[in-house]
Order: C-alpha cells, then structure tokens, then sequence
C-alpha cells in the first residue's frame, strides 16, 4: 500500500481542521507552499526499499510495564481546577455541547 | 576570578571551606543577570524569594557543621520546559501563559533532595520546537558572543545563560540537537543522555519517543556532577530504563589510550564551514596524539536523517499537543460561539507560527491514507538508521563529529526558510533517532571569535564513555575557559 512519499498535494484546510487550527489567509498560503518543500524534501525516503523491515518506534524496546493494581491518591481536585480556564462545582467549563 | 564565572565543583568547594555562602553566590548572580540579561534576554522569569529560601537553608546545615553535597547551595537555571510546583512554566508558548504547574518534575525533585538553588526559568523555542530560540513566544535571546546572532536552539536560554555566567550551570531539554547545539553556538557543555536515562516526567511533551533532559555546563566535571543528580529509573515514566547508574565523577579520567574513535565519513559533507571542519579536524589530531585508535568509518542513511526527523517529531507532536485545548489549564480564547471554535481559536491564538506549521506537518503524515508512506516509511529507515550505529559501535568506542555544520547564524537568516533551519540539525538528529548519548564540547573559534563545537556520540548508556573522552581533550585545551566579553 505504499503510494509513496509527497505525490499527492495537501489539502491544507482539511488538514487545519483534523488538527482543529484556525489558519489565517495568509498562513494557509505560506505554509502550504513551506510544507510542499518540505514534503518535496522527505520524498528521497522512496529512494530505500524498506519492505520486510520493521519500523522502530522506540530506540530502545521498550514493553509493557505493569503495577500492583493499588489505590493512590491522585492530585487533590481544588488545585487541579484551580489553574483550570473555567470550572463549577467541580468539573471542567466548556460551552454546551448537547443542545 | 569572580563567584559568577566559577563552575559548580570550584563554587562546592568554596562553600565547603565556608570562604563564601551560597546566599553571597546567589546575590551574586541575580546581580549578575541584572547587570547582563538586558542583553542576553535568557531568563523568562527568575524567582528570587524561592532561590534564598533554598540558599539560606543550604547555608545553616554549613554553619551547623552538616556534610553538604555537590550539588547543595548551587545556582542553577531551568529551561521553562521542565514543570516547577507553584512557579509559572510556560514552554515558551503564549498557550502556557499563567499554567503554574502543581507538581515538579522528577529531575527538579531530585535536585531539590540535593539543595540546588533554582534562580529562574529559561527561554527556548516554544514547545521546544526549533534551532535558534527565535521561535520563543515571548522574546529573543542573544549569543553572549556576538549579540547580533542566535545562541542556538531549542534550549538556546539555559546555554546562553551558562555562556554569559548568568547561572553555574543549567538543564536543558534534546529533541533532534536542542542541548548540544545551542551548547556549541555558545561555547559551552551539553550532554544528551541515552533515551531513558533521565525520567521524563514532568517534561513537557514534544516528541516522547526522542525527548530527554540533560546539563548544560561550564565543564566536563560539572556535567557528571549533573548526570550524577538526575538519572536513573523512575516509575512514574515507563520508558526510564532500570540500568544501573554508576557514579560519572570516576569517569574523569585523562587517559584516551587505546580507544577507538570512529570518523564517519557522512558528517565531513558539502555545507561545512571550512574552520568548522578544522577545528574537527584538529581535535581528532588531538586524540590520535594521545593514544586513541582514530577509523574513518561509515554510517550510510545519515543523509536521511532529517526527512526521517521532521516526520516521526512532527507526528508525535501533533498528538501530544491536541492536549492544548483551552479546557483544563493554561489559555483559553474568548469570543468563540461553540465548543469547536473554542478549540481552533485558542489554538490559533495560543500557538506560534513554528508550532502550528509542525502541528499541521505531523497531522497530515497521520492522516488516513498517507500513515503508510509517512510515518511508516519513515520508522522503518529509522531501523535502517538504528543498526548503521550498532555495527558502527562494534568497531569503535567513540564516533566523533562537528556538533552544528557552522558557528551560530545570524538572528533573522533562517526564519523565513524552515527547510534551511531544519538542515542545521543533520549532524545532531541521528543521535536522537538512535537514542545513543551523545556530549558536545568546545573545540574552537572561528576567526571572527565565534565558538565551534565537537560532538562525541557513544553506546546506549556508556555516557561514562563519552565523560571520559571529552575530560581529556577539555583538560589539555583552553577552549572552556574563555569566556565572551559583555564586560
């Protein structure tokens, strides 16, 4: 399934929302042309024939660590809400969502 | 020599002999950086009240007659990446503004089990994003050298305020180079440790397969002193290593003989300043002279390094930064009608230029229907890249480099080029990729006065190793003693 690197062209504004940016004019513009450069540049990756080999995720392998299944205590809820943008009778703020 | 300039093992033992206390040494430096940060501008805020209560307690366990450590009594400057309980930690993002972390990060923690002193927080590139520390989101900090030019990224602060003596060492953070470049561009020590050598916890996240924390220093010794303090295994980052930690300050030895130092012939490219490859050159002279076994080796998918970087790093900070959303800490956008347009306006807002660009560089390898090509394509070269060092460490000890291609740019000469900025990381970024330490130590000056520095890169945890090499070659040069004239 590999189409290769950079062949298709970006689409900047659906890639904006998938990471939920609002981009100005002007940044949709320049960075469109930056990144196509940039995607340009990553295409010598085709150049290696990497089928068969397994990607590294990690340097060094890391596995699955696991714990005791104990109670702790987690950070006390005032101060967590206390540096929080907007917050009421102990939850997170948010404007509503269901109407 | 004046108590700013002095390193941590000469100001130790002055405290120890009780000639001076670290109050007098933290007046000193606060006048210091008033005197000097004006133009260096690598403090984002310093916390003076916190730095004496530190000092004065360190103080009486020395007048009580207590046995204090290395480490206890020490002004030290944090890169603002590093979470401090109660004291304002903001990536250098306008998006972290206010955020007053309510735990400390597990290296602040342990150096606080030592009585280091904190005197602030540092500036950086904004999440760490970067190579000149102009991406900062709130101001520009100056190579103590020449001011016109950048001191180097992304911990461009914490190595200009070690350079301009603002601090007697500092912590910085290394993606893709951000402790040894800037610790190049400014003369100084930068050690990268071995990923999983130093816990993670509480480090902001920018791309958690390659982020590690390390010193930055006036010396070699002051760098194990460092290393001594912040590594080892912690439960609270599942990626720390349970890798016995032995005591660095034994590897200060000024013996090369008989190691193997490989030259890997991809990192002497086109693109070299000419007194860059010198002062490289020079060094490896050096070594061969006292004893080493110098190779030419080959390390082959180098020239990939860069595009592998900025696909892996930027997808993996596309998802940890989705965190910054303007729910539960940090800013939060006013004038949005719903929920959707309170997440895209306090993070076009929030973010700078840099970090939206790679925000929108690392969604879009993820993406479905480029994954594939991308981000998998790019993880397995990074395999590729991985066993060009081990069979490159079956031969030598030691692979040695230029740490940057050039001395420092100047301030404004890559900005508008990203692809440019990005290429000045090719000599640091394998190191990362690999998760192989790696130190870099000043080697020379080019004839218009500006620093250049050696990288020496090592196997997974032998940073005794790369100790070791670099005290030797420090100990028989002058490089690390001159010091850039702020008067």
């Amino acid at each position: 399934m590999d189409r290769g690197v950079g062949r298709m062209k970006m689409d900047i504004e659906k890639v904006a929302r998938l990471a939920r940016l609002e981009l100005s004019e002007e940044e949709k513009v320049t960075f469109g042309s930056q990144l196509e450069q940039i995607l340009t540049y990553m295409e010598q990756l085709n150049r290696l024939d990497t089928s068969g080999l397994e990607p590294t995720s990690h340097a060094i392998p890391v596995n699955n660590v696991f714990r005791e299944d104990e109670v702790k205590p987690s950070f006390p809820q005032e101060e967590v809400l206390a540096i929080a943008p907007d917050e009421e009778d102990g939850h997170f703020k948010v404007p509503r969502i269901i109407e | 020599m004046k108590l700013h300039q002095l390193t941590i093992h000469q100001l130790h033992a002055l405290l120890v002999k009780k000639e001076v206390t670290s109050k007098e040494a933290t007046e000193t430096l606060y006048r210091r950086i008033r005197e000097t940060d004006g133009r260096i501008r690598a403090y984002l805020l310093l916390t003076e009240e916190e730095a004496f209560r530190q000092a004065d307690q360190v103080d009486r366990k020395i007048a009580k007659g207590e046995e204090i450590g290395d480490l206890s009594g020490i002004p030290l400057g944090l890169k603002d990446i590093l979470c401090t309980k109660g004291i304002q930690t903001t990536c250098a993002s306008k998006i972290l503004e206010g955020y007053v972390p309510f735990y400390d990060a597990t290296v602040i923690g342990e150096l606080k089990k030592k009585d280091a002193v904190f005197l602030g927080k540092l500036n950086m590139d904004e999440f760490a994003m970067g190579s000149s520390t102009e991406n900062s989101g709130f101001q520009i900090t100056h190579n103590p050298w020449d001011l016109e030019r950048i001191p180097g990224g992304s911990s461009g602060g914490s190595a200009a305020a070690v350079a301009a003596d603002e601090c007697i060492a500092a912590l910085g953070t290394d993606t893709g180079g951000s402790i040894r470049q800037p610790a190049a561009c400014c003369g100084v020590v930068g050690l990268k440790p071995t990923y999983g050598r130093v816990s993670r916890y509480g480090l902001v996240a920018f791309a958690s397969s390659l982020d590690q924390i390390g010193p930055i220093t006036k010396d070699v010794e002051d760098c194990a002193i460092l290393m001594n303090a912040i590594s080892g295994y912690d439960p609270r980052d599942s990626t720390s290593v349970k890798e016995e930690v032995p005591d660095y300050k034994q590897s200060l030895k000024k013996d090369v003989n008989g190691i193997r130092i490989g030259i890997p012939k991809e990192y002497f490219i086109e693109g070299i300043d000419p007194e860059v490859e010198k002062a490289v050159r020079d060094a490896i002279d050096f070594f061969r002279k006292w004893g080493a076994e110098i190779q030419e080796i080959s390390l082959p998918h180098t020239e990939y390094a860069v595009a592998i970087y900025y696909i892996i790093a930027t997808a993996e900070a596309s998802s940890n930064l989705a965190r910054y959303d303007g729910v539960k800490y940090g800013f939060r956008s006013k004038g949005y009608r719903d929920l959707m347009e309170m997440y895209t306006q306090t993070r076009a807002r929030g973010f700078g230029k840099e970090v939206k660009r790679r925000i929108i560089l690392g969604t879009y390898v993820l993406s479905a229907g480029y994954y594939d090509a991308y981000y998998r394509k790019a993880s397995q070269v990074r395999t590729l890249m991985r066993k060009d060092f081990d069979e490159a460490f079956q031969r030598v000890d030691v692979i040695v480099s230029p740490t940057a291609p050039t001395p420092a740019f100047r301030i404004g000469e890559k900005t508008e080029d990203p692809l440019q900025m990005y290429l000045s990381d090719i000599h640091t970024i394998p190191v990362n990729l690999a998760g192989i330490p790696a130190i870099s130590i000043p080697c020379g000056f080019s004839r218009q006065g500006l620093p250049i520095g050696l990288q020496l890169m090592g196997k997974h945890f032998d940073e005794g190793m790369l100790l070791r090499v670099a005290y030797t070659f420090e100990q028989n040069t002058d490089f690390h003693l001159r010091k850039p004239k702020l008067t």
